[in-house]
């Protein structure tokens, strides 16, 4: 390969972290002037509880910082600049208007501690926003506190517990299908529960012989997503709602595949007890990298008396002045709080947003339209050139994702999914999620989206359909890939092995 | 599209959901809207909120007004850094992955423990992940926490202690600082780990180094639950003897955003160092011996370890702590240390001329940098109402965090705070407290 040996600018461009590029003297801060008469610091703080030497954070002027971190922004792929089809993480386009109504004064200045008579707009942003989350999932009551979709297990199996509890029932297990993503066992340990696993079968859902075998008076809980992690709704949710249901437990709905059925199927109308959204994924907030989100839940009525507190809440005020919101904290069988403050409001706004610029038809679509993208894009790698080397893991039509199993690929080719992945990297597009679901061999999981267009979808086939033709004429390509990018493929072993995890000084 | 699927319509995707599932009506919300138009009902309610912006504040109580820089908006809006996922594709995400290396680094500085990870939520469920940690360090059944924690983490702990049965014990406070006769009552060998906040939620800087010496020999995990900007001035716990430090992210260069999202910062010592929580970025090198970082050490994590994982955190709060690192290099070595030497003055200026009023006394006589806590001798909330109706905010009252100070105000000064802001809360506090009193007074002539 003619590129091995050659580097691109940006590769020569070595990394250097902005301590390294600190110089003594330098700096950017210039604070506002000492208005009063000072006094002596060890009269206000005692020498002993200061520090000896300041922190040796960098010392560097301003137009450095910002050339340092524009071209670190450089050495990033984001979803602006292309097809982002990760599957289970919905990498949808993030409208722009949302940063400018997050960034308002009245929002982004606003204190966490602010009286509710001074808070009255985030309250009642933040109670329509419950209210249009309750719709969605058709389960009235929502708690929008968690910071994220593992923050809403961790109250859903929580609020579950508190519920047995309440009840004089001590649970000790929560099922899980094998499928499932691993924020389920670890919010189930974390919860204090067993986690028992339950079988998937040969179309990709609920073994239902294997659920009834294992629920019984000890379950608490059933974790679930619908669709599945496999891209395919369950089709006998009502059959497993009715066994979980039978033998007392609560079913819960990890929200993170309602993309494909917003508008359509709610999980309320399937027998869910508590759902988590996904603000990030379905309701668009911008990934940041690696957050911020935001994972509200909802729950039945049941379940209603030990949501987190406080609750926003919407009362008559007394002299027939209107709607009043208000935190309520008044709430004694509460789990408590999860975090401070009332949660991610940041996030709330944009998925307000959202919300308002698409109502209820524009939801709709945005559900269709995600699973006619992904059947799509499914039936262009089932032609010849792609599906006898990456077939379809369960072939049926799919919701919003689907999974490909890179088995005969890395049999006849002699390329793994990691390989593909890599050399995806070269053509300018993100890889599909690879090595989950745990139980398909050599998965790619593929979610493209509702805001991708056809000709995105094409080309993308196009590409993967290159990169096995290649695969096919020379492996080593792929093997080595990928070459363009400001780094090649890393030593995560070393890194782990002997961590060095911060700048030395 | 659909002939090639090989569907007549849309519809025939959905096959797969039974008639019974299916929602045969529109979801009951209004129609959607033009951009211009959501613009107006978002600004329409933001409106409606009284901010930092449109009064004068002095609002803490665990997160602050301080100054975000511009530098912050704009490198933040950049979609590289706004729009990526986690950087599962390390040769495509460099630029993120040493954005937490650097911010690693930065939070073991500020708090002098050489391990951090790439962020957790917020303070108070770092806190919470710091009682998880200790569960599986020791297995004790048993946290002691100080009341000088923020309300809301020691709720938070209450509330996780809930799925790993784990006792939560409070230890009060004397004079607005820990009880160290409580603090040495309360902690054995049944302890799994102590809780101590510096700055404490009533503003007052502890003597951690005499509480430490309490605790240690338990061999309970001591914990500091900090603010990272005021460990500009502080010493850090590290050189205390902690083993883990946590904290509010917000005051590194996140806006209030009425309360999140921030970033909550984790740094541990060495020997905690796989039994973290959350992500944590390592250095390495490439195939052509290039620098580079990755993911590392994610045997911890809930995607490899599933069950047996040490937290089931996902997400960190990249963003937010990427505006954290910018902040800190903005601040730089020495301006960390006049920023906080800024504050402290102007605090101290703040309660001498506060506590000099008519029917406001100190709740404690302890040293503070930014924030400290009064008691006014007549019912607090309509002396704040009064305020509030002429513009100034004076603060959070804490009867109901804290029921045996009905009548405390916690007032913060930040550096966006002048002399002649402070002059303003004092004249206009007093009179508020002068009011209220007269009111008192004629009520008691009234025989009321």
């Amino acid at each position: 390969m003619s590129l091995q040996g050659l580097e691109t600018a940006q590769q020569r461009d070595r990394a250097r972290t902005i301590f390294e590029k600190s110089k003594p003297g330098r700096r950017a801060f210039v604070g506002p002037a000492l208005d009063l008469e000072p006094r002596p610091l060890d009269d206000l703080i005692p020498a002993h509880l200061r520090r000896a030497q300041p922190a040796r954070l960098p010392e560097i002027a301003e137009p450095e910082i910002v050339r340092h971190y524009n071209r670190l922004s450089k050495r990033n792929f984001d979803l602006d600049t292309g097809f982002y089809p990760l599957g289970s993480c919905t990498m949808k386009h993030n409208p722009k208007l949302h940063e400018r109504v997050a960034g308002l004064p009245g929002n982004a200045r606003l204190h966490p501690l602010q009286a509710p008579a001074q808070a009255q707009g985030a309250l009642e942003l933040m109670f329509n926003l419950q209210e249009a989350l309750g719709e969605i999932a058709g389960l009235a009551h929502v708690s929008l506190q968690p910071s994220a979709g593992s923050h809403g297990e961790l109250a859903g199996v929580l609020l579950t517990r508190a519920y047995h509890e309440d009840r004089g029932e001590h649970r000790t297990k929560i099922l899980t299908p094998d499928t499932a993503h691993g924020t389920n066992p670890a919010t189930v340990t974390m919860a204090g529960y067993e986690v028992v696993k339950v079988a998937t079968n040969s179309d990709g859902g609920v073994d239902i012989d294997d659920l009834r075998s294992k629920a019984d008076e000890q379950v608490a809980c059933l974790m679930l997503t619908n669709p599945s992690t496999l891209g395919l709704f369950e089709v006998n949710i009502a059959e497993i709602a009715e066994i979980v249901h039978g033998v007392g437990g609560t079913l819960y709905y990890d929200g993170a595949n309602l993309n494909a059925i917003v508008g359509i199927s709610r999980p309320g109308d399937m027998g869910f007890d508590i759902v988590h959204y996904n603000l990030h994924k379905t309701f668009t907030q911008p990934h940041g990298g690696g957050g911020p989100g935001s994972g509200p839940i909802a729950v039945c009525d049941a379940l209603e008396p030990y949501l987190p507190r406080p609750q926003i809440v919407a009362r008559e005020s007394a002299g027939g002045g209107g709607t009043i919101f208000d935190l309520d904290y008044d709430r004694p069988k509460s789990i408590g709080r999860l975090r401070g403050f009332q949660g991610n409001y940041g996030v709330f706004v944009r998925a307000y947003a959202y919300i308002c610029s698409l109502g209820a038809a524009g939801l709709l679509e945005m559900s269709q339209t995600a699973v006619l993208n992904a059947n799509y894009l499914l039936a262009l790698l089932k032609r010849e050139g792609v599906a006898e080397y990456l077939p379809v893991a369960h072939d049926q039509l799919c919701m919003h994702e689907f999974v490909l199993c890179g088995t005969p690929m890395k049999r006849d080719l002699g390329i793994r999914t990691l390989d593909l992945a890599k050399r995806l990297l070269d053509h300018g597009v993100h890889p599909p999620t690879v090595y989950f679901p745990l139980l398909v061999d050599e998965a790619v999981l593929i979610e493209p989206t509702e805001t991708e267009t056809k000709e995105t979808l094409d080309d993308f086939a196009a590409i993967v359909a290159d990169v096995l033709r290649e695969a096919g004429e020379d492996p080593s390509v792929a093997l080595n890939a990928p070459y363009t990018t400001p780094v090649r493929r890393l030593d995560e072993a070393g890194a782990a092995k002997r961590p060095v995890i911060r700048q030395a000084m | 599209m659909l002939a090639v699927i090989g569907v007549d319509c849309v519809e025939d995707l959905f096959a797969d959901i039974p008639d019974a599932l299916r929602l045969s009506r529109e979801l009951n919300l209004p129609a959607g809207m033009a951009e211009q138009d959501v613009y107006a009902k978002l600004r329409e309610l933001a409106e409606r909120n009284v901010s930092c912006e449109s009064e004068l504040s002095f609002l803490g109580g665990g997160m602050y007004d301080h100054y975000v820089p511009s530098l912050i908006d704009s490198i933040l809006s950049r979609s590289e850094f706004l729009t990526p996922y986690t950087p599962y594709q390390p040769e495509i995400s460099q630029g993120g992955l040493q954005v937490m290396f650097e911010y690693q680094t930065a939070i073991s500085e500020l708090t002098g423990l050489p391990v951090s990870n790439a962020s957790l939520y917020d303070g108070p469920s770092a806190v919470g992940a710091a009682a998880y940690l200790a569960k599986l360090a020791n297995g004790r059944p048993r946290l002691v926490v100080s009341a000088g924690l923020h309300p809301h983490a020691r709720e938070v702990l209450k509330t996780l202690s809930a799925g790993f049965a784990t006792e939560v014990v409070e230890v009060g406070l004397r004079d607005g600082v820990t009880d160290p006769d409580e603090l040495a009552a309360a902690v054995d060998e049944q302890t799994s780990a102590v809780f101590l906040a510096q700055p404490n939620f009533l503003g007052a800087v502890e003597d951690l180094e005499s509480l430490v010496a309490i605790a240690k020999p338990s061999g309970a995990l001591l914990v500091c639950s900090c603010d990272p900007l005021t460990l500009g001035l502080l010493k850090p716990p590290g050189e205390l003897g902690f083993d883990i430090a946590v904290g509010e992210g917000q005051t590194l260069g996140n806006r209030l955003d009425f309360g999140g999202p921030s970033f909550g910062f984790f740094a541990a010592s060495q020997e905690h160092l796989r039994r973290m929580p959350g992500r944590i970025v390592g250095e390495t090198t490439d195939v052509d011996g290039r620098r580079g970082f990755v993911l590392t050490l994610q045997t911890r994590e809930q995607h490899i370890r599933r069950e047996k994982a040490t937290s089931n955190i996902c997400t960190a709060q990249a963003l937010n702590a990427l505006a954290g690192v910018i902040y800190l290099s903005w601040l730089g070595r020495r301006g960390i240390v006049e920023l906080c030497e800024l504050m402290v003055q102007r605090t101290a200026y703040a309660r001498d001329r506060l506590t000099a009023l008519e029917g406001v006394t100190a709740l404690h006589s302890q040293p503070v940098v930014r924030e400290f806590a009064v008691v006014l001798d007549v019912p607090v909330e309509p002396v704040i109402e009064r305020c509030v109706a002429a513009g100034v905010n004076p603060g959070y009252p804490l009867g109901g965090d804290y029921p045996e100070y009905p009548n405390g105000l916690l007032v913060a000064i930040t550096e966006q705070r002048s002399r002649a802001d402070i002059d303003r809360l004092v004249d206009v506090l007093g009179a508020a407290v002068a009011q209220q009193a007269a009111i008192g007074a004629t009520a008691v002539g009234a025989g009321v």
